[in-house]
């Protein structure tokens, strides 16, 4: 896997315009403390934290507010120095209400970090690792906000021979890991320094896309006197490169089985901001109380990357960046391919936000659909070999069952084939309704057959 | 459904490739515009007419027969292109009338009742083809020869005749094409005078050497796929090349199956119809070769001289199977 003369990718996949460029060069800005914060309970995957804190009660900034609620659930945090307003429904992300603690900060404190050191993890067992960087709050900051502990747990009948840390941002617009990269190379190193320590793998590749050439600098100079079990992979800037089973092939060479995780063919993939984070916990007892944030798009004054505290509401964060352009934008989480529609500003930044795009309406398509005139390229941009062609009039006809003779369960909604699709056929859009519909058949028939027993 | 429409756009991807299909369309029609040119050139106004004629059929059906929002069905496109393609594989000197009746005929059944675009099996311009020389066999198998840019404004006599009135012929030019003159007399002609269009055939089969320009031109730009004309041409080659090598006084050379009739037209422009062609890559080599097989098949042992037009509607008609059994193989089902 030495000297990689041919740049390391994947087959197929489609290269959608960068739109990096507001964002990559400018440094990480810190987002001023604000008023009020929103903490959500739930904003990672698994069960929501259970609140240690009452109502009215003083809390300090990076104080457990609170706990973990099941294995699959991390904790929360205090962003500021301030006192818990209530415990209560807020609006979060698709306008869904969840239980949140609203905090008010303490305008006299100064905000200095007061956390519990977690120790030196040298001296932990596997176990006591794995509930520190859950009492941490740790979750993938690369958007689906899985909690990093369980997927650390490497379970018994699994190894891990290989660890991938993932640095592709192949997300238009993004610049979060990218800045993250360039700024805290070391945190992202020794990060994975303490990772390894636990999950031994013999050798970790950095995979970044090569439009990142200064974090890939900076990254390998850092590296100059480290024996090679840390190496940098440059990798193609194709969409979408940054997908787990994608990045797997692209550097491995091998492909992870329909169905399965990249551990079952001992592979693990984390994200670059999430090592780094691990290591300013271990480090300097930080838990996960800040993220960096791409604030960008033609409707946004001032574009930016910011270290926003987590629960800082959008509008502040907006406002910081000088504000909109236009009456008329449309706001989204996440990257233009995969992210989501977001109705209003007014919810917080959760741990999951890596990106918030702020567009006109001219950057979004809205076109004339037309039939399909079979052209292959939806075909040819598929990164899982799937027919979107196929599936697209299975689906406009209700045909479900067929669709999964047609494998959509493993299309992992990229959404490489509508970006292409020039009949501008709502494929994906369609792929994610028909996977809904089926997950739900199979639920009521695994409910009916246990009635049955 | 409108509504609906509104709800799935909202979501994610929020980007999106410039091509559309009404520019893909168009871009085929930039490419048959220096066709449509060259064949006025080599056989004057009336050549020119055909290729009107024939358009105006395809678009006065696609329009009075489409449901739904009409100008939107003709802003793709699509039949301005089957209607170019139609006249470009008529005589020059076939009466109008019958051009337009193609025309109508190449839409109507050959399109707009499978159901539209991207519904149908068969290609619509061979599909009109195919009709007029079942309906005309006389009329479509007249040909002109070149009159090298003399006839900018002459008309030749048979493009006017009426409907259903005999025509006289009185173009004293008419000439065998090298198909025919091969298939009955053994005579090949120069391959260079083929490749280059200076020969009598039907409009579009005459210029080969452009015709091959402008695949490759759709190849680069990702217009058709690629392995379609690489599947027929080498095929072809290598098929009618091990005939000629075993006996070259009855056999042509491959360099002449290749340049004339309507094979380069059919294979740059018809057997690639994304509609009536696999969407596999596996599909697209197997179509490839069997339409050259059948071609060379066709053009050697059978009645007609000319296969192309019958090996691609064949090859069209087995597309929907091809596609079934070759499948591709998903990510992760190794
Ligand atoms: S890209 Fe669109 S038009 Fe082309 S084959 Fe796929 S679904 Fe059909
Ligand atoms: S079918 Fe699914 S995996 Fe394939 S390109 Fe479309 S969204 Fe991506």
């Amino acid at each position: 896997m030495s000297g990689f003369s041919n740049i390391a990718t994947f087959k197929h996949g489609v290269h959608p315009e960068e739109f990096k460029s507001f964002t990559d060069k400018l440094a990480i800005e810190r987002m001023p403390f604000v008023e009020d914060y929103i903490l959500p309970l739930g904003q990672h995957i698994g069960a929501p934290s259970v609140p240690l804190v009452k109502k009215g009660q003083s809390v300090k900034r990076g104080q457990m507010i609170a706990n973990a609620g099941g294995f699959v659930s991390v904790a929360l945090h205090s962003p500021v120095d301030g006192k818990v307003q209530a415990i209560e429904l807020a609006e979060t992300l698709t306008g869904k209400m969840v239980q949140s603690i609203k905090i008010k900060t303490d305008p006299y404190s100064s905000q200095l970090l007061s956390s519990s050191n977690p120790g030196d993890y040298r001296n932990m067992e596997l176990d006591e690792f794995i509930k520190s960087v859950q009492s941490s709050g740790l979750v993938g900051l690369g958007g689906a906000a899985f909690p990093a502990h369980v997927k650390f747990k490497i379970p018994e009948d699994k190894s891990c021979k290989i660890m991938i840390l993932n640095g592709c941002e192949c997300e238009p617009f993004l610049t979060s890991d990218h800045r993250v990269m360039a700024e805290y190379p070391e945190d992202l190193i020794n990060g994975a320094k303490i990772l390894n320590h636990f999950v031994k793998a013999e050798k970790i590749y950095i995979g970044i896309e090569s439009n990142k050439p200064d974090a890939i600098a900076i990254l390998n100079k850092k590296l100059e006197n480290e024996s090679d079990w840390i190496e940098v992979v440059p990798l193609e800037v194709k969409y979408p490169q940054g997908a787990e089973k994608m990045l797997v092939t692209a550097i491995l060479n091998k492909e992870v089985p329909s169905g399965k995780l990249p551990l079952d063919v001992e592979v693990l993939v984390s994200n670059v901001s999430s090592i780094a984070a691990l290591s300013q916990w271990f480090e300097t007892g930080k838990p996960l109380i800040e993220r960096v944030v791409t604030i960008t798009g033609n409707a946004i004054k001032r574009p930016a990357n910011m270290m926003v505290p987590i629960g800082t509401s959008m509008r502040e964060v907006v406002n910081y960046c000088g504000g909109l352009n236009t009456e008329n934008y449309r706001m989204l989480l996440g990257g233009p391919m995969m992210g989501m529609v977001q109705r209003t500003l007014d919810i917080p930044i959760v741990k999951g936000t890596s990106g918030l795009l702020l567009l006109t309406e001219d950057n979004v398509s809205t076109m004339d659909e037309y039939s399909c005139i079979r052209c292959g390229r939806c075909v040819e941009a598929c990164p899982m070999f799937l027919n979107p062609s196929v599936l697209g009039m299975q689906a406009k006809k209700g045909l479900w069952e067929d669709m999964k003779d047609n494998y959509v369960m493993d299309c992992f909604e990229c959404g490489s084939c509508s970006f292409v699709c020039p009949s501008h056929i709502p494929l994906v859009q369609s792929f994610r309704v028909a996977k809904g519909i089926l997950r739900e058949q199979k639920a009521k028939k695994a409910l009916n057959n246990k009635g049955n027993e | 459904m409108s509504k609906q429409r509104k709800a799935i756009i909202s979501t994610s991807p929020f980007l999106h490739d410039k091509a559309t299909t009404p520019t893909i369309m168009m871009e085929v029609v930039y490419t048959l515009i220096p066709l449509v040119a060259l064949s006025y050139y080599f056989f004057g106004l009336g050549a020119l007419l055909v290729v009107v004629a024939s358009i105006l059929g395809c678009m006065v059906t696609e329009y009075v027969f489409s449901s739904g929002e009409k100008w939107k069905k003709l802003k793709d496109g699509s039949a301005l292109i089957t209607g170019i393609l139609l006249g470009l594989c008529l005589p020059p000197g076939f009466p109008l009338w019958m051009a337009f009746l193609g025309g109508i005929v190449s839409i109507g059944m050959g399109k707009l009742i499978w159901g539209g675009l991207g519904q149908n099996v068969f290609n619509p311009a061979l599909v009109g083809r195919a009709f007029l020389q079942a309906a005309f066999p006389a009329a479509i198998t007249t040909w002109n020869a070149p009159t090298f840019g003399s006839g900018w404004f002459s008309l030749n006599g048979t493009n006017a005749a009426l409907p259903f009135l005999q025509a006289e012929n009185v173009d004293a030019m008419t000439s065998a094409t090298p198909l025919s003159k091969m298939k009955f007399d053994h005579d090949f002609g120069s391959a260079t005078d083929q490749a280059l269009g200076i020969i009598s055939g039907s409009l579009g089969e005459t210029a080969g050497v452009l015709i091959l320009l402008l695949g490759i031109y759709m190849i680069w730009r990702k217009i058709i796929h690629w392995r379609i004309p690489v599947a027929i041409l080498s095929t072809v080659i290598l098929f009618s090349g091990l005939f000629w090598l075993i006996n070259p006084t009855i056999y042509p050379d491959p360099i002449f199956m290749l340049f004339t009739g309507g094979l380069m037209l059919g294979t740059m422009y018809m057997a690639t119809d994304l509609v009536t062609s696999p969407i596999t890559p596996k599909g697209q080599w197997i179509y490839g070769v069997g339409i050259a097989i059948l071609v060379v098949t066709i053009r050697l042992w059978g009645g007609l001289p000319e296969g192309v037009m019958y090996a691609i509607l064949i090859m069209n008609a087995v597309t929907p199977l091809v596609n079934k059994f070759t499948k591709i193989k998903p990510y992760g089902y190794k």
